[in-house]
């Protein structure tokens, strides 16, 4: 297929980008969605031109390292994936695809279609863990889990950090995020330990950083590659607010 | 000649760590603080061994490439992590562990070192739930097992299909916990180009390159940890991902370190099969599938060729007309043989002409029968995900039609050389995971990786990278304000300057394809004395062609991906060449290392203990130079050395 693509352009943080117009031809409609940007990036190689960046690594869909804007969606056209699963077959002949990085304040952009995401660190440093130093620690088995429990922690620990909830919010909301990280931990006897010092962290945090806040859209769960659910953020809300009262 | 000492501590093999760990030096907590690390990599390994000498109390510089340590590759691991927790009852236990992954390697392992990754799996599990990682559950609310790709009992503790993801993030909060605390310093986006030697021989830095801004950096500190992974990429095609290299390991290489068993390559059955020229990297699917899924091709060329040119598909063939081969070849194990011997199947039936697909380089993986017998819940339940991900590849559904699978490069079972403590030939330089060499002989087990790599991080380099600390307290602040700083770095500009300079026409990546091609054609699933010194020869003509015609556009200020491309595939071209040598060296088959002409009658993999049992570490002598061979001849003290065999037993 032939295709022609409106790309963000952008030589550094501080520069100001803008859309340029490519076309690719003789796409492979089994061809992933990066393999059409390798593609390119070949023939402006080929051109002495510099080759558009963007971020991207495994290629199977569980780093999180990709993040492209693909008419006007995270992720592209496909629900439940991520960039590199996205293939060619969902477009047709002809078509015009527009190419943006993550847009959101928290992430800005360092060149091209790439976006800077440490802000996702900082928001696991301020507490998205358990502190359990190496060793000292019981047999594995010595605490039992609820089966039904461990599966929802299971369900929120599948992200993969990679954004999409964020750049889909109008308000720039990590509280997707960081909603699943605290239901992994509140739902799991080892996380009850500091349970309510870590949801306000994080939260605090979240707001320190500059993302948004919550307005129930549901946009990030629409757009999720990890199809994580919103009642997380429901679960987050309930130990906020168990943690400010008692 | 470099002086191989593997440091194996005496006693009985069951003993060993134990002694180690109580005769080893510690450096106390005041002076912790005053001594510095350096960790390239932040995988299980690298992530691992970051966070546990943070907690000690140790200055941690930790770096990775790309933008966040929870990125790391290690994330990518589906199956599961093995331990001899023996929760089901069925018999397991640390020697059990270590004799099948001992003898999984065909017995080219180092004893001691295999022993003790056996040891500490029970104590790698403990640590991880501890850290909340969502291991699968009974409804008991007790830990799940399952068996896994050659094992007989179930050791393999899993998070669905992402285990490797679950383990790295729990490395990966720990890490972040002592990022916080302020003991560890992060360097995202850093590639480390240079290792810096000091004049008494000791490792006490790195050259890096920010990848965001292109300035070089250097970076001090009394010991330095390589976990930087594997080498796969080599062949251009893999599993692993696009930016994973072997360029930390190759510099440590020119500067001294030794390179053990470069030709040991893991392929790995299970992948989706190669589809296009365009294509960027092979995608794998959890050999758990090989649990309840049936591999065959067609007993009938005809068939075979039908399906290939489209006239006919794979549920048109009768049950009497397919060759369930590796239940045919092999009764005992099945479709659970190990790794190396059902890619060579799968190779051996398709270069015969049986192989399905448009390419002919692919054969079944049916889950008929198991749905059949299970019901489709059942096997959704198992397997969902991995469905849902081959169909979004491949556009078919594996529930109505058999999958079609090749195997592809996985792991990589060598690298550089480390003693008992992990430490390689050149003092200081510590090395991790994948990047090292010394668990897994000539063929890695399933679920094993994941163990190494938090073994190494968790619970053995923090012991044995005091052992060497200790009296380094006295040696003061390491400054990088060197003469061998200064050199390092000005080497490395060179050759960026090199790379920027030569403004010829062929791109990074078609000269990469091309390398890809000649290791996968001559030093892939099975080699020949002729094949490896022709790929020789090519990888030094296309390692020429690359100096003289390669094309790298951009600034070397900033962000270029070319340059940080072409940097990795200048150190692939050697790399590579060396993997060869070190085949047509091994004239012998063990596990990943097949070389035709040592075969049996039923084209099994022929070992030759007398000559080969042995580690092949190959040290640098100088550019365009061979490099010389030193060996460690493997000991066998308590391990009875058998044929692989899994046909009867």
């Amino acid at each position: 297929m032939d295709l022609k693509l409106k790309i963000w352009r952008q030589s550094s943080r501080d520069a100001k980008g803008k859309f340029v117009d490519y076309e690719v031809h003789d796409i492979s409609s089994d061809a992933s969605f990066l393999e059409m940007m390798d593609l390119l990036n070949e023939e402006l190689v080929e051109k002495g031109e510099e080759p558009v960046a963007f971020d991207h690594d495994c290629r199977e869909g569980i780093c999180g390292m990709c993040s492209l804007f693909i008419n006007g969606r995270p992720h592209g056209p496909d629900t439940a994936i991520t960039t590199c699963q996205l293939h060619m077959r969902k477009f047709r002949d002809g078509d015009t695809i527009v190419i943006e990085p993550w847009r959101a304040k928290p992430f800005p952009v360092i060149k091209d279609l790439i976006v800077d995401r440490s802000a996702f660190d900082e928001l696991i440093q301020a507490g998205g863990y358990i502190s359990a130093s190496t060793g000292g620690v019981p047999d594995a088995n010595a605490i039992p889990v609820n089966r039904e429990k461990a599966e929802l922690a299971m369900d929120a620990a599948a992200c993969i950090g990679c954004g999409a909830c964020v750049a889909a919010c109008k308000n720039a909301s990590a509280m997707l995020f960081v909603s699943a990280k605290v239901s992994q931990f509140a739902l799991l006897p080892q996380g009850k330990i500091e349970a309510k010092d870590r949801v306000q962290k994080m939260v605090a945090k979240m707001d320190e950083l500059g993302f948004g806040n919550c307005t129930n859209t549901y946009a990030c769960e629409a757009e999720c590659p990890k199809e994580i659910s919103i009642t997380n953020i429901a679960r987050m809300n309930r130990e906020f607010f168990k943690a400010k009262v008692s | 000649m470099a002086k191989l000492d593997s440091k194996i501590p005496k006693g009985r093999l069951a003993d060993k760590w134990t002694l180690y760990k109580e005769y080893q030096k510690i450096v106390s907590p005041a002076n912790k603080r005053k001594i510095d690390i350096i960790v390239v990599g932040t995988g299980l390994a690298g992530g691992a061994a970051a966070a546990s000498l943070g907690e000690l109390g140790f200055n941690v510089k930790v770096f990775c490439i790309q933008d966040s340590p929870r990125r790391a590759h290690s994330i990518a691991a589906q199956g599961g992590i093995n331990a001899a927790k023996n929760y089901p009852n069925d018999g397991d236990t640390i020697y059990r562990l270590y004799y099948d992954t001992i003898k999984g390697g065909d017995y080219r392992g180092r004893e001691a070192n295999t022993y003790r990754l056996a040891e500490v799996s029970n104590n790698i599990i403990d640590q991880c739930v501890a850290q909340g990682v969502p291991f699968a559950r009974e409804y008991s609310g007790y830990l799940d097992n399952r068996s896994f790709g050659g094992a007989q009992v179930s050791r393999t503790f899993y998070a669905r299909g992402q285990t490797g993801q679950q383990l790295l993030l729990g490395a990966y909060g720990a890490l972040s916990k002592e990022i916080k605390k302020g003991s560890v310093k992060l360097f995202t986006r850093r590639e480390m180009l240079d290792l810096v030697i000091m004049k008494d021989g000791r490792a006490r830095g790195i050259i890096v390159r920010n990848l965001f801004t292109g300035e070089i950096e250097r970076h001090s500190a009394h010991a330095v940890l390589i976990a930087s992974g594997g080498y796969g990429n080599v062949f251009f095609l893999s599993t692993n991902a696009m930016n994973s290299n072997g360029s930390a390991a190759w510099r440590a290489y020119k500067r001294g370190a030794l390179f053990a068993n470069p030709c040991y390559v893991q392929i790995h059955p299970t992948c989706i099969p190669v589809h296009g020229d365009y294509q960027s990297k092979l995608t794998l699917m959890s050999e758990s599938l090989r649990n309840d899924g049936r591999i065959w091709v067609p007993k009938k060329k005809e068939d075979a060729q039908k399906i290939q040119r489209g006239e006919i598909k794979a549920n048109d063939i009768p049950e009497e007309d397919r060759d369930y081969y590796l239940e045919r070849r092999y009764p005992a194990f099945g479709n659970l043989v190990p790794r190396d011997v059902a890619s060579r199947a799968a190779k051996e039936r398709c270069d015969a002409g049986f192989g399905v697909g448009k390419t002919g380089l692919a054969v079944f993986l049916d889950f008929k029968d198991a749905i059949k017998r299970l019901g489709r819940d059942v096997i959704e339940a198992r397997y969902g995900n991995l469905f849902q991900m081959y169909e979004k590849i491949v556009d078919e559904n594996p529930y109505e039609v058999p999958m079609r699978i090749y195997p592809a490069i996985h792991y990589t079972m060598g690298g550089l050389w480390v003693d008992y403590e992990l430490q390689s030939n050149i003092p200081g330089l510590f090395v991790a995971g994948e990047a090292n060499f010394s668990d897994h002989g000539a063929n890695r087990l399933g679920a094993s990786a994941l163990m190494q790599g938090l073994a190494d991080g968790y619970f053995i380099i923090p012991f044995t990278m005091q052992n060497y600390l200790a009296d380094q307290i006295a040696v003061g602040k390491i400054t990088s304000d060197s003469e061998e700083f200064d050199q390092a770095e000005k080497e490395v500009r060179e050759r960026i300057d090199k790379l920027m300079s030569i403004n010829g026409t062929e791109t990074v990546d078609s000269i990469h394809k091309r390398l890809g091609h000649i290791m996968w054609h001559y030093v892939g699933m099975a080699r020949n004395k002729e094949g490896l010194e022709k790929a020789i020869s090519e990888i030094q003509a296309l390692r020429k062609e690359f100096w003289t015609n390669v094309r790298v556009p951009g600034k070397t200020d900033g962000i270029n991906i070319e340059l940080e491309k072409a940097l990795r595939v200048a150190d692939f071209l050697e790399l590579g060449e060396l993997m060869a040598r070190d085949a047509l060296h091994r004239e012998e088959s063990a596990g990943g290392h097949f070389r035709e002409e040592y075969q049996t009658e039923e084209g099994e993999a022929l070992r030759n203990d007398k000559d080969f049992m042995y580690v092949a570490a190959w040290e640098y002598t100088g550019d365009d130079k061979e490099p010389m061979l030193n060996k460690e001849k493997l000991v066998y003290e308590e391990t009875e050395v058998k044929q692989r065999n899994y046909k009867t037993a």
